[in-house]
């Protein structure tokens, strides 16, 4: 067994150790721990298989932005843990059957359809001109010359989603005098004026009789 | 030679009662109105009747002394493939004698109407119906077309339906007239059969042309049977004039007319309307000619009804049910006639009757008039001390009806005995019997009714529903019937008279000259008439020869039986009714056909109608259809919407398996 | 022995599974069966790579790219809707969002 195969075990084994976390961990913060930890384990077999770039881009992205964004939300609510591990184990053998289904068939389509004992192909190809090119770049050329009507798409992907997430979550400040422009247009004058009729000369009161007369007669 | 008739004296004769009726019944009613009153409708009625007489008697006169004949269409209404619509006259013998008893006898009723309804409210009404029958009688009569003889067909099928429901707040005239109308359908169904089947195979609605292919019509037989094809459309037609001129069984309607008043009884229901039929097949005679079936079919049927129906007038209360039920025998005559070929001497009978039916109809009228609204003859007796203009023309009225020598209904009658003698149908043998024992029995009930009305004990203060005629007042003791006034005995006097002398002055034109050479045919083979030539020497000869003869005989014996029965003996009707009680049971019910009506075919219709409405519309379109479909939708989608419970894992589990199936099938089964 | 495309797609196939297996015993918890999403995703995208590096193409690696970018977007939007189906129900227990049951 040579080094990359071993390499190879040691990261699939911790990979798929850390997956099973995943999913079994009482505390869901230990579960998003996991997962990174299984990224983490995929990003190192990535490298492996030369794919530099997206290893990278997995831990900065993924890792970086996304789980995080896990742990603030997982943290930001306050889950009864226990409650949420009721009736976990009940479920246990059907899923367990389905799963091992899905991946003896997953492996017999994958390794029947392909050949899967050779030797990676366009290493030759890749071979003479590795020691120039990186992978990034080889990357960098393909995506903005024939999949760059996808690229701009995908831009556009993680704009709306930015959007949709910023207004699903938005929550008025309480201190905001903000009236929605709607609901002043449709205000209408007697909403904001009451006309009353009143008599135009009051009769004045007896205290003042003797002070009024007399500014009477002044004017 | 002949020469044509006038066009517009022709148009005058159906167009002035129709004018006459419109002004009556728009102008006169409610519904125009009420602009011209009483005198004034029924002045124009009156008038516009009395100048379709006589311009009908002038055509007559044309037809018959000069040979005129007319035989044109009018108007196009519409043509349809090759199929004509048209308005048009055919004016020959048969045409003008019709036309002249019809505008005489509606003449009559006319002036008889202005006594009798003059207390009724619906004055204008009833004189603007008459003249609306009048003209409608007029289009069947004179038309050259079997289109516009349908509409005639049905126009007088309309006008009786609104005539006998005249009193349209009584109940039992309601009943009567929708009895009348729905009976008459059924046999209007199948005259128009008859017409559709003579449309498709000779494609001509218009006599002269059918019957011009009659021969070859005669060749075929229907599709898809082996019967012939003619026989099929004279025995369809035949069914028309079964239920117009009230053939058993389709004849249940008759009796019941007589809700109506009494003037459209003799109008309608003696006269013209139920002579129709008899008409028509006579004008259709080329057709049946060519189906001896179907002669022998008109020939039983005619032979049960005139003798049936004379059994049920043996045993009738009611002055006018007795002359209803004699009207259905005569009818019975005349067909009897037209199936031993005799089509002349039905239209003959036709034509006597007419006079003598109606003159016995308004002579009731004026007996009921006379005795304040009570119609049952039990009540009456002894008029003739009162009532003698009435007794002198009902007695004449029921000699010409038995048939006595030298009067009106001797001559038809007798000839109708002598053609079905000669007649060598299969049902001869049961019409010569029916016929002759039919006389007997007319003579019977005619003369019961005479005896019990104007003869005998004065019985109208025994009456125990008497009821005090409207308008008269009230009086401390009984009245005594009186005589009616001159506008209805005028009517009876006018009509007694050809009662009396036409047979006599008539009957050599008419049955043994050419009066109808080209209205009526009859074939080689059916030489009942050409025998009956042989045997005439004369009316007068005709007379004496009678007294020899059994008829007479049978004529004299129902009187006398009569005059001892109701007279001599009047204990013995009773003891003879207790006597035969089923036999009167099964008379008095009718034969049960009315009960056979109300309760199989009504009832059953009914109990179809509900049926199909229940089961069919409610449970089957409205239930499983409608309902069903939603109720189906419903269901479903409540079935459907279980899949979503709206728990995520549970959509989650739906994709997993459904891409554990998309893998299963692409892996194993492609 | 050597490392082949064989292991990478086992090693892929059974991160699914587990990853299904997740979902599966989640019903409770509603953050840990969109993490079970995203090991669903990082299988799915380690077999592109596997088979980009094997096969010599580097289409592979532009798709996970693009799955990379969409999965974070989808992530991000789904806990927005967590947090605000905390806040007006105070549970993220997926037995009891059934608010749209048909």
């Amino acid at each position: 067994m040579d080094v990359k195969t071993g390499l190879f075990y040691f990261f699939a084994i911790l990979l798929l150790i850390a997956a099973f976390r995943v999913i079994t961990a009482r505390n869901p913060v230990h579960a998003v721990l996991y997962l990174v930890l299984a990224f983490f384990q995929a990003a190192a077999l990535w490298l492996l298989l030369k794919a530099e770039f997206l290893a990278i881009a997995l831990v900065l992205v993924y890792v970086g932005a996304v789980m995080v964004l896990f742990l603030f939300v997982v943290m930001m609510l306050d889950i009864n843990v226990d409650s949420a591990r009721q009736g976990f184990w009940k479920h246990f053998p059907l899923a367990a059957v389905v799963g091992v289904l899905i991946a003896l068939e997953m492996a017999a389509v994958l390794m029947g359809g392909f050949r899967v004992n050779e030797e990676p192909h366009a290493a030759a190809a890749l071979g003479k001109a590795t020691a120039e090119l990186s992978n990034t770049k080889e990357l960098g050329k393909l995506l903005y010359t024939q999949y760059l009507y996808p690229l701009e798409i995908a831009a556009a992907i993680l704009l709306v989603a930015m959007i949709a997430a910023i207004a699903l979550a938005l929550r008025e400040r309480k201190d905001s005098k903000h009236i929605s422009p709607t609901v002043q247009v449709r205000v209408k004058a007697q909403d904001r004026m009451t006309v009353l009729k009143m008599a135009s000369t009051q009769v004045a009161p007896p205290a003042d009789a003797g002070a009024a007369p007399t500014a009477e007669n002044k004017a | 030679m002949s020469q044509t008739l006038s066009l517009s004296t022709l148009l005058a004769v159906p167009m002035a009662p129709l004018v006459g009726a419109l002004a009556a019944g728009i102008l006169g009613t409610k519904f125009g109105g009420n602009w011209i009153g009483r005198r004034m409708s029924h002045s124009l009625t009156i008038f516009s009747v009395f100048l379709s007489f006589v311009l009908s008697a002038m055509t007559l006169k044309s037809v018959a002394l000069d040979g005129a004949r007319f035989n044109e269409t009018l108007y196009t209404w519409m043509v349809v493939g090759g199929l004509k619509m048209e308005i048009g006259f055919l004016v020959d013998g048969l045409t003008a004698m019709m036309m002249c008893v019809v505008t005489f006898v509606s003449l009559m009723v006319h002036i008889y109407t202005v006594g009798y309804m003059e207390e009724d409210d619906g004055y204008n009404r009833f004189f603007a119906y008459i003249s609306l029958f009048t003209f409608s009688m007029l289009m069947l009569v004179m038309s050259n077309n079997m289109l516009q003889l349908f509409f005639g067909w049905e126009a007088v099928g309309l006008v009786s339906y609104l005539l006998i429901g005249f009193w349209f707040n009584k109940p039992s005239a309601i009943f009567a007239n929708m009895k009348a109308f729905l009976v008459n359908r059924v046999g209007d169904f199948g005259f128009i059969l008859g017409i559709g089947l003579i449309v498709a195979f000779a494609g001509t609605l218009n006599y002269t042309e059918a019957f011009a292919k009659a021969a070859d019509l005669a060749k075929l037989s229907f599709p898809g049977t082996d019967w012939m094809l003619i026989t099929v459309i004279c025995i369809c037609l035949f069914i028309g004039a079964m239920g117009k001129s009230a053939q058993f069984p389709l004849h249940v309607w008759l009796p019941d007319s007589m809700e109506g008043p009494t003037p459209i009884s003799a109008l309608i229901h003696a006269a013209t309307m139920v002579t129709a039929g008899i008409f028509m097949v006579a004008r259709m005679s080329p057709l049946f000619e060519l189906s001896e079936t179907a002669l022998n079919f008109v020939l039983v049927i005619g032979a049960i009804t005139a003798l049936f129906m004379g059994f049920l007038g043996i045993i009738q209360n009611d002055i006018k049910r007795v002359v209803a039920y004699s009207t259905l025998s005569q009818l019975g005559y005349m067909t009897v006639a037209l199936g031993a070929s005799a089509y002349s001497v039905a239209v003959f009978h036709l034509m006597t009757h007419a006079f003598f039916k109606a003159l016995l109809f308004l002579a009731a009228g004026s007996v009921i008039m006379g005795v304040h609204h009570n119609q049952d003859i039990r009540w009456m007796g002894g008029l003739r001390k009162y009532m003698p203009i009435t007794w002198i023309t009902s007695l004449l009225g029921s000699l010409a009806l038995i048939g006595t020598p030298l009067f009106a209904g001797f001559y038809s009658k007798d000839s109708i005995i002598e053609a079905v003698h000669e007649s060598h149908l299969p049902g001869a043998g049961f019409a010569l019997f029916a016929v002759l024992a039919g006389v007997f029995i007319t003579a019977f009930y005619s003369f019961r009714m005479y005896f019990l009305v104007f003869h005998g004990k004065e019985r109208f203060d025994q009456n125990p529903d008497a009821h005090h005629g409207h308008g008269h007042g009230h009086h401390s003791e009984p009245q005594h019937p009186h005589e009616s006034p001159w506008v209805v005995t005028v009517p009876l006097v006018l009509l007694a008279i050809p009662s009396v002398v036409i047979g006599f002055m008539t009957i050599e034109p008419m049955l043994y000259g050419a009066f109808f050479k080209d209205s009526i045919f009859f074939a080689e083979k059916h030489e009942a008439l050409k025998e009956m030539a042989k045997a005439f020497h004369g009316p007068v000869q005709m007379a004496w020869h009678a007294l020899t003869t059994l008829p007479f005989w049978l004529a004299l014996a129902g009187v006398a039986t009569s005059y001892y029965m109701y007279m001599v003996n009047p204990a013995l009707p009773t003891a003879i009714k207790k006597a035969f009680m089923p036999i009167y049971t099964l008379l008095e019910n009718k034969y049960y056909l009315d009960w056979f009506n109300e309760n199989v075919l009504a009832r059953g219709a009914r109990a179809l109608g509900t049926g199909l409405w229940k089961g069919g519309d409610e449970y089957v379109i409205d239930g499983t259809l409608v309902n069903g479909s939603w109720k189906l939708v419903d269901w479903v989608s409540g079935t459907v919407r279980r899949v979503q419970t709206g728990y995520l894992y549970h959509y989650a589990l739906g994709m997993i398996l459904g891409v554990f199936v998309l893998m299963t099938y692409f892996v194993w089964l492609k | 022995m050597t490392l082949t495309l064989g292991h990478f797609l086992s090693l892929g196939a059974m991160l699914f599974a587990l990853s299904v297996i997740g979902i599966f015993l989640n019903r409770k918890n509603l953050i840990v069966l969109l993490m079970a999403i995203e090991l669903m995703l990082l299988a799915v995208n380690t077999n592109f790579v596997a088979f980009s590096y094997y096969l010599g193409d580097l289409h592979g690696q532009i798709f996970v790219f693009f799955i990379l970018t969409v999965a974070a977007a989808e992530s991000a939007i789904g806990l927005a809707i967590l947090v605000l189906l905390f806040r007006n129900r105070s549970s993220i227990n997926v037995d009891e969002l059934n608010m749209l049951k048909g």
